[in-house]
């Protein structure tokens, strides 16, 4: 029976476990050594762009769960003609991959975009912010509210409704019902979607690549390192600095959150 | 008063956001289909764009389809006999093992592709093949369907139901194939519709591991975006949509509460997020 497992585990080893050994390996093989791998603090530069890299994913991550939230309960408590079509057309981006995200953010936002257009017929010259950090931010926002709205949705759907009018019975104010009852039923749910969220935008690659080789965000700068640099050693220890620092942020969220998002996470 | 106000900011926030997903993605079919986006719809409808994509990427689209296909297959025989191993084992190793499992998703696609470049882009025969995208396709697509299948197998009696065959004088191969798989179909279905929509969008991994004559549609997507006009990129991206968004509704339609389809713990109906794993974008 456990010998089902083999080919799963086979392929694994030799094709994931084997080649992020070498990676690491590589990492330290470059010029400078082992202290490649910590030259994401050491240098000026590479340690700027992760502060770039956390600052939006941090930022967009805030965003979309406030966002997310407020729009997560509103669906899941109204019902409204349209609202099952209407869910499953905002939920379509979270499965789009990064270079689609980063052209959506082009058609809103980008020289042609709709933004530039109502900006100019009302006379306000040409606006466009979508090859630039905000535009990285626009796009991991369009990325990350769909999943968020789905989360917040199904933890909602399990808040027990007596607990708010128990609440509102007792003189609860409803920002008062949001804090003590709402929010804490949603936290675990909260926690695991932004951990996503950050991990996500730590690691995004095809949005950047989309909007502008000029953005200085980590994946950014470990593709120019590879492509344009060939300094494969360096690409290699901030890849897996990259790597490790993803799956210690949805470790910690998950600890953090319990073990019942396990399986959501 | 304050109550309803507090009704009105949250229904403008929620069109605003429905806005804000939606209209890029109309905006994107629109630009596909006119003579001139630059100019508006002034310029008239045309199907020009699509055709001219077709005639010049129509073989990353078919790549794509094949390495999909190809990347489900992988997953079956790998990934459903896996959950369920891992879901009769269901002991501390059994856990480590499908945590260790998702790693591709958690560490972002262009680790996984540089680790796989140094280990074996020495060997160009694979290198320079589909299968070498192929390889990259599976690590990440692979906890999907482990973790869809196994969500099933949870939820029902495994134990009584091969016992009561096993009883009955059913081999370990009868039962696996006629009673486990029967009762985890709906967990396979899901779980091989999220393989082929996300081996289809790939982009992370794969635009490190293709190469000039192995490039998919995503791949072709990015070129098309950095050097194309906009009405191109768009009627391909209208060509992906037409791929993806069939899939994507299928696996909505999966996950829709159904009468029979409960949780098993709570009674209650299955919560109706489709991926529950991160994507990287």
């Amino acid at each position: 029976m456990i010998g089902m497992l083999v080919p799963a585990a086979a392929f694994f080893a030799v094709f994931f476990i084997l080649p992020m050994f070498r990676l690491f390996l590589v990492g330290g093989s470059g010029a400078s050594g082992w202290a490649a791998y910590m030259a994401i603090v050491t240098d000026h530069s590479y340690f700027s762009s992760l502060l770039a890299t956390f600052g939006v994913a941090l930022i967009t991550t805030l965003a979309s769960l406030l966002i997310g939230s407020i729009v997560g309960v509103f669906l899941q408590r109204h019902r409204f003609p349209g609202r099952r079509a209407l869910v499953a057309l905002i939920t379509l981006p979270m499965a789009f991959p990064g270079v689609v995200v980063g052209f959506m953010v082009i058609m809103l936002a980008g020289r042609q975009g709709l933004i530039s257009q109502l900006s100019m017929a009302l006379g306000g010259g040409r606006v466009v912010f979508a090859y630039s950090l905000v535009g990285l931010f626009l796009g991991y926002l369009y990325f990350s509210l769909p999943r968020t709205i789905l989360t917040v949705m199904a933890a909602t759907e399990k808040l027990d409704p007596k607990l708010e009018e128990a609440a509102r019975s007792l003189g609860a104010g409803p920002w008062h019902i949001v804090r003590d009852v709402i929010l804490p039923g949603l936290k675990p749910a909260l926690i695991s979607a932004g951990a996503i969220c950050f991990a996500t935008a730590i690691g995004a690659f095809g949005t950047a690549f989309t909007l502008a080789t000029r953005i200085n965000v980590l994946p950014m700068v470990i593709y120019t390192e590879f492509t344009l640099s060939a300094n494969i050693a360096m690409a290699a220890a901030l890849s897996f600095v990259l790597g490790a620092l993803t799956w210690t942020v949805l470790a910690l969220a998950r600890s953090a959150a319990g073990n019942t998002v396990a399986a959501a996470a | 008063m304050f109550r309803k106000s507090l009704f009105v900011a949250q229904l403008c926030l929620t069109l605003l956001v429905c806005l804000f997903l939606i209209v890029p993605m109309l905006l994107s079919v629109l630009a596909g289909l006119t003579e001139n986006y630059f100019v508006g719809l002034s310029s008239g409808l045309t199907f020009r764009w699509v055709i001219q994509v077709w005639q010049d990427y129509s073989d990353t689209i078919f790549r794509s389809v094949w390495i999909a296909l190809a990347c489900l297959a992988v997953n079956l025989v790998l990934g459903v006999p896996a959950a369920y191993a891992l879901r009769r084992a269901n002991n501390r190793w059994a856990r480590a093992f499908e945590e260790l499992l998702v790693l591709p998703i958690a560490v972002p696609g262009l680790a996984t592709a540089l680790a796989l470049i140094a280990a074996y882009g020495g060997w160009s025969a694979l290198r320079t093949s589909w299968l070498f995208i192929l390889i990259g396709h599976v690590l990440f697509t692979l906890p999907f369907m482990v973790r869809s299948v196994l969500a099933v197998l949870g939820s029902i009696d495994l134990e009584t139901l091969e016992e009561g065959a096993a009883s009955l004088g059913a081999r370990f191969m009868q039962r696996f194939f006629h009673v486990v798989l029967p009762n985890c179909r709906e967990g396979i279905l899901t779980g091989a519709l999220m393989v082929l929509t996300l081996s289809m969008g790939e982009f992370n991994m794969t635009w490190l591991l293709h190469t000039p004559f192995t490039k998919t549609l995503p791949v072709g997507l990015a070129d098309a975006y950095a050097s194309l006009r906009l009405e191109i990129g768009s009627a391909y991206t209208l060509l992906f949509f037409l791929m993806i968004v069939p899939l994507l509704l299928a696996m909505q339609f999966l996950a829709r509460p159904r009468g029979k389809s409960r949780n098993a713990a709570t009674g209650k109906p299955e919560s109706q997020s489709i991926i529950k794993e991160p994507v990287t974008p």
